[in-house]
């Protein structure tokens, strides 16, 4: 990107008000065109509520847009792509069962007019070549990875001749190689001239794609950076305003455990189990885990984590081998009755298993234990109690909520999160099962979580943690796999093993 | 320049909204079917009138409107349980008369000599009982297999009736009704005592009044409840928590088919004092009961207003239907507007409506 550039996009003062907060509080952002410009912030920063406002999805309350130097008002999406500005979502919008030319057909005959199968056939080879993507038109959309996914949706918007492009968290999907492939791409496009711009909370991806970097707080832009004179430490003190720990400062947060004494509290050998599907998406999987260690699973979702952990916890059947719990015997028992045996789990799909989102804060904090005593007689929940012991948790674990009757389904994403941590870790639990603990959450509530987790360990609570987060899963594991296609395909303490390893395994690499 | 109109949701609903909204929908409901009245030759504000007078505006007119009251209020209360477990108990009708066949049974077999301190708990008992287990028939299916309940209580409100018809045509028909379709009359002390100088049979009326605060109470306040709501919103969740899908299902199922069921005795032994046509019996509260149980936004205790509002309406209806001598069909409109603009005004309190100068 050269200096002198022409302005892409300009955005003026922009402020947005939702009931209760200030999304956006006049903020100023210029994108050149050439340039990969990174929006980072925590979580409710303000970010994708901009980009929303960028693509036409909001209107600013206050505050002006100026595109290529003209001022426009984007009351749609509609009119976001008559400007050329397109937007690649995080959750893509595709039909399965249609090919890749289908899928843009009909995509284009909203917005244009009826273009020929065979003319987008030709333009998908077209842009495909031009810009490294490799698509096949021909291709079913359910045949295809996350990664080629993304890359049609980056075809959709430049079919549509789209010179600004918007890309959501784009990597949440990807493998590492496919991460690679697309930063290729984009810096293609942004040799051609293209303007690009990318929401993310990552730091190691802001320096190695970005330009220039702007940097949200709390709906407030806190500085503009080039990317070449900032690093992530000052990144990450501008986003929270403090100081953190970088991840791989921290070897291990842990004395070292022997183990050769213990009894593991579980134990699973030789398991398999079906996926909803009925393919075998658990092939074969042993480990044990210690009481006061943390086993960390790496692997990127997808291949048998879930299904393990359902397994283990009685919510899926296991075809064959077993699990023991603390020394009994419990492949396919009810929930619970493994709950009962002290195990907590945190979901990794917070408000669809883990809460009940119409219901009241107090009415989840109890619903692992609302049936035993004290907390409810042969009939009657002792509503005084309860409410009391919520009380109790609500302040001890800081969640922040109008009062513990509010529905849960109005709380953050982190708030959730607190709210499971407190209700599963209430119980003094023998074993800790988190699956993707900090998914989505910023990093003072993903702080929390690790030092809620580490707490526990040092407690003598056996913790099996599973997670994409490759830095996660060293800082905190003791030991480490990493699950590939339903198998480990390679197991070892933390300090053994470093994080391209893991990176190269999660893969598909093996040593 | 232009005028441009957003809709964006609201993050709460304030109260003024929530009643307010409800109230204008109503209204313009009503003026959609003034002009129904209109076209049909009828003067709305005569209609009106009379709506209003022989349902509000007078005391006989009011006990009427209790009258209906009972039976929707109790089917009503059963229906929010099922409901808030997210059961769809559609058969709330034929339960409604397996538990009058149960009372008739009762008053005229069973027991026919006894003296009414006997015959009426026996009745209340074995309407209850026979509404939960037929409708307890469905629970389990869809508790164990999985069958969808709406079909299988939807047939089974068919079955009750033919059930009903064969019996009044056949072995219960009447020694002394002449050839009727009906069954003998029930002897005077099968009969609920009424109010005096009314129809209401105030047993029933009790025993929904206190139906509807103990389902409150256990809604809000017990084990059963929590599981019911719980499997309701979040049934992965549930099994997680470890509730019963089976046992919560089937407890739902007999509690919401047992009032229904008590309904029934009622309708036949405080009305009719005689089984007769099932649909004489039941009159579609079944049915109109699910709208109870609607408007009232699953809540238990907003069903008793509801219920007497509702029954008040059933009551304006018949009442122009046999003044203005219109079809049974005007009714059901009728009915079906209010509705549907109750239905539409409800977004209003979900979303605003933003309108901007440009």
């Amino acid at each position: 990107m050269e200096r002198g550039s022409r302005i892409a996009v300009l955005m003026r003062d922009i402020t947005k008000r939702f009931p209760g907060v200030v999304a956006n509080d006049h903020i100023n952002l210029t994108v050149y065109a050439g340039e990969i410009h990174a929006l980072l912030g925590e979580n409710g920063a303000g970010k994708s509520t901009l980009m929303n406002i960028l693509y036409g999805l909001y209107q600013p309350d206050e505050g002006e847009i100026f595109i290529w130097g003209k001022k426009v008002k984007i009351r749609s999406p509609k009119d976001a792509l008559k400007l050329g500005i397109g937007m690649v979502h995080q959750h893509f919008k595709l039909i399965d069962s249609l090919s890749v030319a289908e899928n843009l057909a009909l995509i284009l005959r909203e917005y244009k007019f009826l273009v020929p199968l065979n003319e987008i056939k030709r333009r998908v080879l077209e842009l495909s070549k031009k810009y490294g993507l490799d698509i096949d038109p021909e291709a079913k959309i359910w045949q295809l990875s996350a990664g080629e996914r993304q890359r049609i949706e980056i075809l959709k918007v430049l079919i549509h001749g789209a010179r600004i492009l918007i890309l959501d968290e784009p990597t949440t999907v990807l493998t590492p190689i496919e991460k690679e492939k697309l930063f290729k791409i984009l810096r293609h496009m942004a040799n051609e001239g293209h303007a690009i711009l990318f929401i993310t909370h990552k730091l190691e991806e802001v320096m190695e794609l970005s330009d220039r970097v702007t940097v949200l707080r709390h709906g407030k832009v806190v500085a503009t950076l080039e990317t070449r004179s900032t690093n992530p430490r000052e990144l990450a003190k501008l986003m929270i305003g403090r100081d953190i720990l970088a991840p791989n400062e921290i070897t291990t947060t842990s004395p070292k455990i022997v183990r050769e004494r213990k009894i593991p509290v579980l134990e699973v050998r030789d398991l398999y189990v079906l996926n909803d599907k009925g393919f075998l998406s658990v092939k074969g999987v042993s480990f044990s885990v210690y009481p006061g260690e943390v086993f960390g699973i790496a692997g990127i979702a997808g291949h048998g984590q879930r299904e393990l952990i359902e397994a283990i916890l009685g919510l899926r059947k296991i075809q064959k081998g077993s699990v023991v719990l603390l020394g009994a015997e419990v492949t396919n028992s009810s929930p619970r009755h493994i709950m009962e045996k002290g195990v907590a789990y945190i979901p990794e799909d917070r408000i669809r298993t883990g809460v009940v989102p119409d219901l009241s804060v107090v009415e989840n904090l109890i619903l692992k234990n609302y049936w035993r005593k004290p907390f409810s007689g042969k009939l009657f929940l002792n509503m005084s109690l309860i409410d009391r012991w919520a009380d109790d948790l609500i302040s001890k674990y800081r969640i922040m909520t109008l009062d513990r009757k509010a529905p849960v389904k109005l709380l953050s994403g982190g708030n959730i999160q607190r709210v499971i941590l407190a209700r599963e870790l209430s119980g003094n639990p023998r074993l800790i099962i988190a699956s993707h603990p900090t998914y989505g959450l910023d990093i003072a509530a993903t702080e929390q979580v690790h030092d809620l987790l580490i707490d526990q360990r040092n407690r003598g609570v056996a913790i099996l943690l599973v997670s994409e987060d490759p830095e996660e899963i060293l800082k905190l594991s003791d030991r480490i796999a990493v699950m590939f296609e339903g198998r480990f395909i390679g197991t070892s303490d933390a300090d053994k093993i470093s994080l391209e390893d893991i990176y190269l395994m999660m893969s598909g690499v093996r040593e | 320049m232009g005028i441009s109109l957003r809709i964006e949701r609201r993050a709460y609903a304030p109260l003024w909204l929530r009643i307010g909204i409800p109230l204008l929908s109503v209204l313009l409901s009503l003026m959609i079917a003034a002009l129904m009245f209109h076209l049909e030759g009828i003067d709305p504000l005569t209609a009106y009138r009379i709506i209003f007078l022989s349902s509000f505006g007078s005391p006989k007119g009011l006990s009427y409107s209790v009258v209906k009251m009972i039976p929707l209020l109790l089917c009503g209360v059963g229906l929010i349980l099922a409901f808030k477990a997210n059961v769809w108990n559609i058969g709330a009708e034929g339960q409604i008369i397996v538990g009058a066949i149960a009372a008739t049974w009762v008053a005229l077999f069973l027991v026919p000599n006894a003296p009414s301190y006997v015959v009426i708990p026996l009745m209340f008992i074995m309407g209850f009982l026979a509404g939960g287990l037929w409708a307890l028939i469905a629970g389990i299916l869809r508790g164990k297999f999985n069958v969808n309940e709406v079909i299988v209580t939807l047939m089974m409100n068919h079955i009750a009736s033919k059930i009903t018809e064969y019996l009044i045509y056949g072995p219960w028909m009447g020694k002394t009704t002449w050839g009727f379709p009906e069954s003998d009359p029930f002897s005077e002390s099968a009969h609920l005592p009424l109010i005096p100088g009314t129809y209401i049979h105030y047993p029933t009326l009790i025993i929904a009044v206190i139906a509807a605060l103990l389902s409150a109470v256990l809604l809000s306040y017990t084990k059963p409840g929590y599981e019911m709501k719980v499997l309701g919103l979040n049934p992965e969740a549930a099994r997680y928590a470890g509730i019963s899908y089976v046992r919560t299902i089937a407890l739902v199922m007999f509690l919401s088919g047992g009032l229904a069921g008590i309904a029934g005795v009622g309708e036949v032994a405080g009305l009719h004092h005689r089984l007769r046509y099932p649909w004489a019996i039941s009159s579609g509260y079944g049915y109109t009961a699910m709208l109870v149980a609607w408007l009232s936004r699953l809540n238990c205790l907003v069903a008793i207003p509801v219920s007497f509002l509702l029954g008040a309406l059933l009551v304006g209806g018949d009442a122009i239907q046999i003044s203005l001598n219109l079809s049974v069909n005007i009714v059901y409109i009728f009915n079906g507007l209010i509705l549907l603009c109750l239905a539409g005004g409800e977004v209003l309190t979900r979303y605003r409506v933003r309108l901007r100068r440009e």
